[in-house]
């Protein structure tokens, strides 16, 4: 007897934390908007992570998709199905779209690079639900798309104020936790956008890489930071990771930092310089609109102009975090003046046109080959920029002055 | 590049970042000499670390966030002895229910303190986080390129080598030690001579499960108390029931242990820098792929699993005969 009173209460106990995460809310139309359209128009998400987290990845997008359905007067309590902590695995995806499609939503978000198959698998089979597709590269021709940003934009801004940094300490190392090196596309052009933005400033810096392998692990964002540090002697640590364990590790041994995704000021108040952030809400309200101009599913892609949405600067979809106390004098008029000629479209970050920086924040412009940190030549003096399909799919090489530490 | 600054780095990093195996180890050798194998070390480190942390910030006081931890999972190891040794459950499904159970109440008490703004910053506690900072052990910690890798920690970290030391001479050198070995060899015989079994388990079971919860505790404040998607404990349970192995049963040889593990975990972080500083002889480290870096603690866990059992099959083995076996008095 006592023996199954003991396997029932670990049962009991083990089901409690089973049932744990899952979709919400419940159909609940309290709260409908006037407009009509509005009321009926229900929003999907599947995230990777929890909704509930509160820094991160998962957290920037639900922030984003909340306030996006806020701006466009839509209720995220009654109006948004969310399916949270689905890994990248075909099968799980497919059962969360069904979830949401049970829903009877208009519009699914899919946040994770590894739903792209089971998010085209799932546009054919459902053609009159529209699927979106974070960080993607796959789409139709109807309801469909993918959405990405100039992350490597924002990242040369803040490489500007990282460079700085460096000719104010005297230190020209910069240190750089990175998820992924050249294996990804995303954290390769960051790194070089960072690095040519230090480079604009301080020539003589260099940028040292230390990769995670893996998009998320704590433990690791912090010791990498603290080895760059210590055996590299970096001055400022830069960072293509979640979490600010990076910016914190410069914080404890007196250095700088630039973080990634959110204002990283408060985590570190006396490292923090600026970090590149993402406004996802640009997008998704943007989406979340044409989905609701466009009358039937079919006519999403259309009404959007393009299955691939790819905004920066010049959309406010990525930008810098306000400037901290800790940036070094004329680090706001340098950015400024960088951000006007990228916003203007006079000049962009993988081009044959360098800039140099002088230390009171003026700017100007010189023909100069883009080389890889192999001595290829990318881009002849003058040439124009990169194409944007090489820096979201193809970009698999470092610019000169990086290494991997 | 400072080359010798570099191996001090790494000796400094693996006693950083490994000491919480070792608190664990110790913990679970504890408990497992009693008889009983709990295989719930994660959950048992995840509930110390939450409310060590939690009430350590909130009293400001890095003791209490000690005391906390280690009684926290205290009650933990009550739990499991209360489910074992009384209504003797089986030990492997309770430890398992114990490590999902205790990583549960993690996210559930972070997230809940999270989401209603109460999460508490470590920065924001001078206490704690200056009582966590390093102290040089004075002398010692000047000798060239050992010195600061060696004897310039935190509290915490001295903490684990004092508490593995003081097991070792507990489980060797003392009267209840070993009466506590006498109950995981044979309970039955035990019971014979006057030893109270359910006492000896219910008592060490608590001890080891505290003695973990300090180790949960190190990892949270070693994160900056930084609460995110994953538990801070982060695997290093499961990897300390597979040291207790390792160390043979012994408190000493866990320490051995923890820094041979510590050697090749920290290989990642530092093995790039090692390569660097070194490029004739160590210049090959930096050649091996990021993922055989990952993979292996895994690795060494099983090359030492296999290694373990050879020599177990020659005698000598630290394994408490009666481990895993519930003990009944009416069955005897």
């Amino acid at each position: 007897m006592k023996k199954i009173i003991a396997m029932l209460l670990a049962c009991m106990m083990l089901m409690c934390f089973v049932s744990c995460g899952g979709e919400t809310p419940s159909d609940n139309p309290s709260g409908v908007p006037a407009d009509d359209a509005k009321a009926d128009f229900k929003v999907g998400a599947i995230y990777i992570n929890s909704k509930n987290d509160t820094a991160g990845y998962t957290f920037a997008h639900h922030n984003g998709i909340t306030t996006a359905m806020d701006q466009l007067g839509l209720n995220a309590d009654t109006q948004l199905f969310i399916v949270d902590e689905v890994p990248e695995d075909k099968e799980q995806v497919l059962a969360a779209v069904d979830t949401l499609v049970g829903k009877d939503v208009d519009i699914i978000f899919g946040i994770s690079f590894g739903y792209i198959d089971a998010l085209e698998e799932a546009a054919a089979e459902y053609p009159d639900v529209i699927f979106s597709h974070a960080t993607g590269y796959k789409s139709n021709e109807t309801n469909f798309n993918n959405y990405f940003g100039r992350a490597y934009q924002a990242r040369y801004l803040s490489g500007i104020a990282a460079g700085l940094k460096t000719l104010e300490t005297g230190n020209n190392n910069v240190g750089y936790v990175a998820a992924y090196g050249t294996e990804y596309a995303e954290t390769a052009s960051g790194i070089n956008g960072f690095a040519l933005g230090v480079q604009a400033v301080n020539p003589e810096a260099k940028v040292f890489v230390k990769k995670l392998g893996n998009w998320a692990d704590e433990v690791n964002e912090s010791a990498f930071a603290t080895e760059l540090i210590d055996s590299f002697d970096c001055g400022v640590i830069a960072q293509h990771c979640d979490s600010a364990q990076p910016q914190i590790a410069a914080e404890k041994a007196g250095k700088f930092g630039c973080g990634y995704n959110s204002d990283m000021t408060g985590d570190a108040p006396k490292a923090h310089l600026t970090a590149a952030i993402w406004n996802w809400d640009v997008y998704y309200s943007t989406a979340m609109q044409a989905a609701m101009d466009c009358g039937t599913a079919d006519k999403f892609v259309a009404t959007m102009g393009s299955s691939a949405y790819y905004g920066g600067l010049k959309e406010n979809f990525v930008d810098v975090s306000p400037l901290s106390e800790n940036c070094a004098p004329n680090t706001d008029t340098a950015i400024a003046a960088v951000r006007e000629l990228i916003v203007s479209g006079e000049w962009d970050v993988f081009s044959g046109v360098k800039l140099s920086i002088a230390a009171d924040g003026t700017v100007t412009k010189a023909d100069a080959d883009l080389v890889d940190n192999n001595g290829n030549v990318i881009v002849a003096a003058g040439g124009a920029s990169v194409e944007d399909s090489v820096i979201t799919g193809t970009m698999n090489y470092f610019v000169a002055g990086v290494t991997e530490a | 590049m400072d080359k010798l600054g570099v191996i001090t780095s790494f000796i400094h990093n693996i006693l950083v970042f490994n000491i919480p195996l070792l608190y664990g180890t110790v913990g679970e050798i504890i408990v497992e000499k009693s008889g009983s194998l709990n295989l719930g070390v994660e959950g048992t480190m995840a509930v110390g670390a939450i409310f060590g942390y939690i009430v350590g910030c909130f009293t400001n006081n890095l003791l209490v966030g000690i005391l906390v931890a280690f009684l926290a999972s205290a009650l933990c190891g009550l739990l499991f002895a209360a489910l074992t040794v009384s209504l003797q459950a089986n030990q492997n499904i309770t430890g398992l229910t114990m490590s999902i159970f205790g990583v549960g109440v993690y996210f559930f008490l972070g997230r809940t303190l999270r989401a209603a703004d109460a999460w508490p910053m470590m920065n924001d506690y001078e206490n704690i986080k200056n009582g966590f900072a390093d102290i040089p052990i004075p002398g010692l910690s000047e000798i060239p390129v050992v010195g600061h890798g060696f004897f310039n920690h935190n509290i915490l970290i001295y903490l684990g080598i004092a508490i593995a030391i003081a097991a070792w001479w507990y489980l060797k050198h003392s009267k209840p030690g070993l009466r506590l070995r006498a109950v995981g060899e044979n309970p039955g015989a035990a019971d014979s001579v006057g030893i109270n079994v359910k006492r000896m388990k219910y008592l060490h079971i608590c001890l080891g499960c505290g003695i973990m919860g300090i180790g949960g505790y190190y990892m949270g404040l070693n994160m900056t108390g930084s609460f995110n998607s994953e538990c801070w404990i982060n695997g290093y349970g499961w990897i300390a029931v597979a040291l207790v192995i390792f160390a043979n049963w012994n408190p000493a040889l866990a320490i051995v242990g923890t820094f041979v593990f510590g050697f090749f975990n920290t290989l990642r972080v530092s093995g790039s820098s090692l390569a660097a500083a070194f490029p004739e002889v160590l210049g090959w480290l930096a050649h091996i792929p990021t993922q055989l870096y990952q993979a292996l603690p895994f690795i060494i866990t099983a090359v030492v699993l296999v290694i373990s059992s050879i020599r177990n099959k020659r005698g000598g083995s630290g394994l408490p005969a009666a481990l895993g076996a519930n003990y009944f008095r009416e069955e005897r």
